[in-house]
């Protein structure tokens, strides 16, 4: 395209570029080279140099705060930086963010399957097409506007939901219900599974696609029905990569502020019972008690940041992992 | 127990193009059929409608009969999981289900059609895997993945899957062209034990090989790129290759062809 | 022959009786009817639940009747096909419930005043007011984040594609990856970190940075993947014409990828114009109009819903508001998406695979 015109305005190969002159005689070509390399190069070191500083300030900052804990930084039940000595620890937060993103992910990550496999394997092509555009824009959908929608209409439809569970499972404890505002984990955890869905099925779906012909029509041709095909192929096949679509959305959840601080009625206590409202995520707690925060509560507050920092890094560590296994694996196979 | 092909007046599409039209023609018994013919020709396309693997591509689509001894595999109420279960495929590239061990990807089948006794099911993967000229080679790591075999081994392990569920009809699409020339000869010598067993269909396109392994060979071409492909003619191997009776089928055969 | 015993285990014809395709319809219409008539007698309140009761006995009645027809594994098919679509029925209610009701709630206040008029002096509880001060805000916020974001994230997906070898290349990667799964509010407190070193007050750019950081490691993902479709003949074409590398870079590869890049850039847009939380520590929310994004508090659009929300006491103007801003910014992430999408699509058979 641009090359024939280039011709014209960069002087033609000079014969010094193929002999022993070569340094000098491609001076202002080295030169332009070495800027450009430079401003590319520079970007990446300041990429690197913007995640060793989130590392390096969370840290410090962390420390100033947890330095002055009178209680136990990890297993503390009380969020109270205002007191002299101060006492605040992150088991209600820990305990909040893992139940509610397991709640989460065991709803979302059937469904999100279940929903590829509809469009990769069920779906007329061009409805699962149009499906999976749509569920792409739905991906996109600001975390704040699930959030009002899950306060707003989410919350008062769980109500049936909550007395009926109370009614059949109560006797188990997880789910007994004090007839409060259904704003506990269940909800919360109800809300992150509708925000994931798409990003899971989204990367499910695109696995699932790639499952070689091959490997369907080798179940096929034995007389497999269509489920029996994508249990022997595609599964098995997709296996590691619904995995890792998990696994991001699982970041997803564990990370997720605004949709948690609008639906939950938070408390620095642990529920037993799934449906009394109560407990609390780290992003929630942040942002819920950050306006009133001093700046030492606002320390503590990077601290507990820090460790949903540690807990998100080891999450996506593991999807990692597990993608490059895949990677070797189908490399095995090509 | 294998058992007899009658095709008449098939025609296949894929969306509105048309692949291969109006073919007929018998496929005997305990023999093997081969389809030569130049590149798209629709010779695969043919092999596939016989298991009605064709019409699982998108837009795939088939006119005609193809009665299986009487049968019609397109009739009203026939099951295509069924058919495919009848007449049984090997492709062009070994496709063993990579998760699976060598034991599983034999017994896969099996398994889906129900219920077996261990001892059965080793006596049928054992019977299979010998029948598939395999056993010596494998029998000592049944519990390995199939994918760590050899390209030749692969495909012998995929003719033992198709035959261990004792299909009536074997497809065959270029079974070698992924191998080396001793698997090939390999998967030759066994296509020769297996016609004793079933009825074969093999689409090749190494003339050489239609001519050692087919007692039938069948001749596809399509006019022009784009055009529908036709079956020329088909005729016992041996008159094929020394005195066709299609200009068309000298032609290639003599290599004044594609 | 001992095969004969395996032969007589299979169905001896190719003949299955088959369930005529009208049958799911009728199941699902019957289960419906039934399930109705359950909650009716039950006097269930919640229509929810007539649903799960009808999506029960869909399956069980699919089952039952598929196992007695045409046989278990017919039977194991359809209900696995069944369990598809009611898990996509399922998962579709939720998220049309939430377009729709965005929609249907917010054009109640979205008209031109709204959009032109900010809430300085209006209560939160109170009817009027607008977004104004917000969208100023957010454009502002996001426009900045850009810039900063934008070229970092352009360049160093340059340096990884063209020249990135050897263990900073490798580094850069590994970051990259581990930098896109950092939450959002994370950003927000590493920036507030600074912020507390140095003793400032919530500003506009103290957000942009946060936004930026979220921003950069999509648009490295977007960028690297778009550098990489260019084929390598075109470069070696540019090459070996004489042409240095960075010009090549400049006038041959961006431009053959430059639909692609695009793209990238404005899918991340819009995903950091929908941040809230990090908005939230780093810019605070202001209901005056402050245009200047280096000083002082201000507002931005998601920042604005979460703050009506939370800080109305229920008040319906404010939730009225909350949703009409919700849907000013669906509609802008929206366009956004599709026409990043559609310059990917207008773009892609020039840059060929």
């Amino acid at each position: 395209m641009d090359i024939s015109t280039q011709n014209t305005h960069v002087p033609p190969p000079t014969p010094q570029r193929s002999g022993g002159t070569r340094k000098r005689g491609a001076g202002a070509t080295r030169r332009g080279d070495q800027i450009f390399l430079g401003l590319s190069r520079g970007s990446g070191i300041l990429l690197l140099v913007i995640m060793a500083a989130i590392a390096v300030f969370l840290t410090y900052r962390a420390s100033l705060a947890i330095s002055k804990d009178e209680g136990n930084f990890l297993t503390t039940f009380e969020w109270n930086t205002g007191l002299q000595p101060p006492v605040f620890g992150v088991a209600v937060l820990a305990f909040g963010t893992v139940v509610s993103s397991i709640i989460a992910m065991a709803i979302a990550v059937p469904i999100a399957v279940a929903i590829a496999l509809f469009i990769t394997h069920y779906a007329p092509r061009k409805l699962g097409g149009a499906i999976a555009y749509v569920v792409d824009l739905l991906a996109a959908v600001p975390s704040i506007v699930y959030g009002l929608w899950g306060a707003l209409i989410l919350v008062p439809h769980m109500n049936g939901l909550y007395g009926w569970l109370n009614d059949y499972l109560g006797w188990t404890g997880i789910f007994s219900w004090d007839e409060g505002a259904p704003r506990a984990m269940l909800t919360v955890g109800i809300l992150l599974a509708i925000m994931i869905l798409p990003i899971i099925t989204n990367v499910s779906r695109e696995v699932f696609r790639q499952v070689p012909q091959m490997h369907e029509e080798a179940a096929l041709a034995l007389g497999a029905t269509r489920w029996e095909v994508i249990r022997m192929s595609v599964l098995p096949f997709g296996r590691s990569g619904v995995i890792s679509a998990s696994m991001l959305g699982l970041g997803r959840a564990l990370g997720e502020t605004m949709a948690v601080a609008t639906v939950l009625s938070p408390s620095f206590d642990i529920q037993a019972s799934l449906l009394n409202p109560g407990g609390g995520t780290f992003a929630q707690n942040i942002a819920s008690k950050f306006n009133e925060a001093t700046e030492f509560g606002r320390d503590a507050l990077i601290a507990s940041g820090l460790v949903l920092f540690v807990i998100t890094l080891l999450v996506n560590g593991a999807a990692r992992m597990i993608i490059a296994r895949r990677k070797e694996y189908s490399g095995a196979n090509a | 127990m294998a058992k007899r092909i009658d095709v008449s007046g098939l025609t296949a599409y894929y969306g509105s193009h048309k692949a291969i039209e109006d073919i007929s023609m018998t496929v005997e018994p305990r023999s093997v059929t081969a389809f030569i013919g130049p590149s798209g020709c629709g010779k695969s396309t043919f092999l596939r409608t016989l298991n009605r693997m064709h019409e699982v591509t998108t837009g795939g689509r088939v006119e005609g009969k193809v009665l299986l001894d009487d049968e019609d595999l397109y009739g009203p109420a026939i099951d295509p999981v069924s058919v495919r279960r009848e007449v049984g495929m090997v492709f062009q590239r070994p496709n063993p289900f990579p998760t699976m061990s060598i034991f599983d990807n034999v017994a896969a089948g099996l398994r889906l059609n129900g219920k077996y006794k261990k001892s059965e099911l080793n006596d049928i993967v054992e019977r299979s895997l010998k029948g598939a000229n395999l056993w010596n080679e494998v029998k000592d790591r049944l519990n390995k993945p199939g994918s760590g075999l050899s390209g030749g081994q692969q495909q012998r392990l995929c003719i033992a899957r198709a035959i261990a569920v004792e299909p009536k009809v074997l497809l065959m699409d270029e079974p070698c062209s992924a191998l080396d020339p001793i698997s090939t000869l390999a998967i030759e010598d066994l296509i020769g034990e297996l016609k004793e067993r079933f009825t074969i269909v093999i689409v090749t396109h190494n003339m050489q090989q239609a001519a050692r392994v087919s007692d039938r060979t069948a001749f596809f071409n399509l006019a022009a790129v784009g055009q529908p492909g036709k079956l020329i003619e088909i005729d016992d191997t041996e008159r094929i290759f020394s005195n066709p009776s299609r200009q068309a089928t000298e032609d290639y055969i003599s290599g004044r062809f594609g | 022959m001992s095969h004969a015993a395996v032969a007589a285990k299979r169905p001896s014809t190719l003949r299955g009786a088959t369930l005529p395709n009208w049958s799911p319809w009728a199941i699902a219409a019957g289960s419906l009817a039934v399930a109705a008539g359950i909650g009716l007698a039950a006097d269930l309140q919640s229509h929810i639940q007539w649903g799960l009761i009808a999506a029960l006995l869909f399956l069980a009645g699919t089952y039952g009747i598929a196992a007695r027809v045409e046989g278990r594994r017919q039977a194991k098919d359809r209900i696995a096909t069944s369990l598809v679509w009611v898990a996509f029925v399922l998962a579709v209610i939720p998220l049309v419930s939430l377009i729709w009701v965005t929609v249907q709630r917010g054009v109640k206040v979205l008209d031109f005043y709204f959009l032109t008029h900010s809430m300085g002096v209006v209560a939160d509880s109170e009817p009027g007011g607008g977004i104004y001060h917000a969208i100023l805000g957010s454009l502002e916020q996001v426009a900045l984040a850009t810039a900063i974001g934008a070229p970092i994230g352009v360049l160093t997906a340059i340096y990884l594609v063209e020249y990135g070898r050897g263990s900073l290349a490798k580094a850069v990667t590994f970051f990259v990856d581990v930098m896109t799964g950092i939450p959002s509010i994370v950003a927000g407190l590493f920036i507030l970190s600074l912020m507390l070193m140095f003793d400032m007050q919530p500003f506009g750019f103290a957000g942009s940075l946060a936004l930026a950081i979220l921003m950069m490691p999509v648009v490295v993902r977007s960028t690297e993947e778009m550098l990489k479709l260019v084929p390598n003949e075109l470069r070696e074409a540019s090459l070996a014409l004489g042409i240095p590398k960075w010009r090549t870079i400049l006038k041959v590869v961006l431009p053959t990828s430059i639909g692609g890049i695009t793209t990238g850039i404005m899918l991340s847009i819009a995903r950091i114009a929908g941040e809230t939380a990090p908005v939230l520590l780093l810019v605070f929310g202001n209901p005056f109009i402050n245009a200047n994004p280096f000083e002082g508090a201000q507002a931005s659009l998601p920042l604005y819903i979460y703050q009506q929300y939370s800080q109305s006491a229920g008040s319906t103007a404010a939730y009225d508001r909350a949703w009409a801003a919700s849907l000013t910014l669906i509609a802008f992430v929206m366009i956004l998406n599709l026409v990043a999408r559609g310059i990917a699509r207008w773009k892609a058979p020039k840059t060929g695979r």
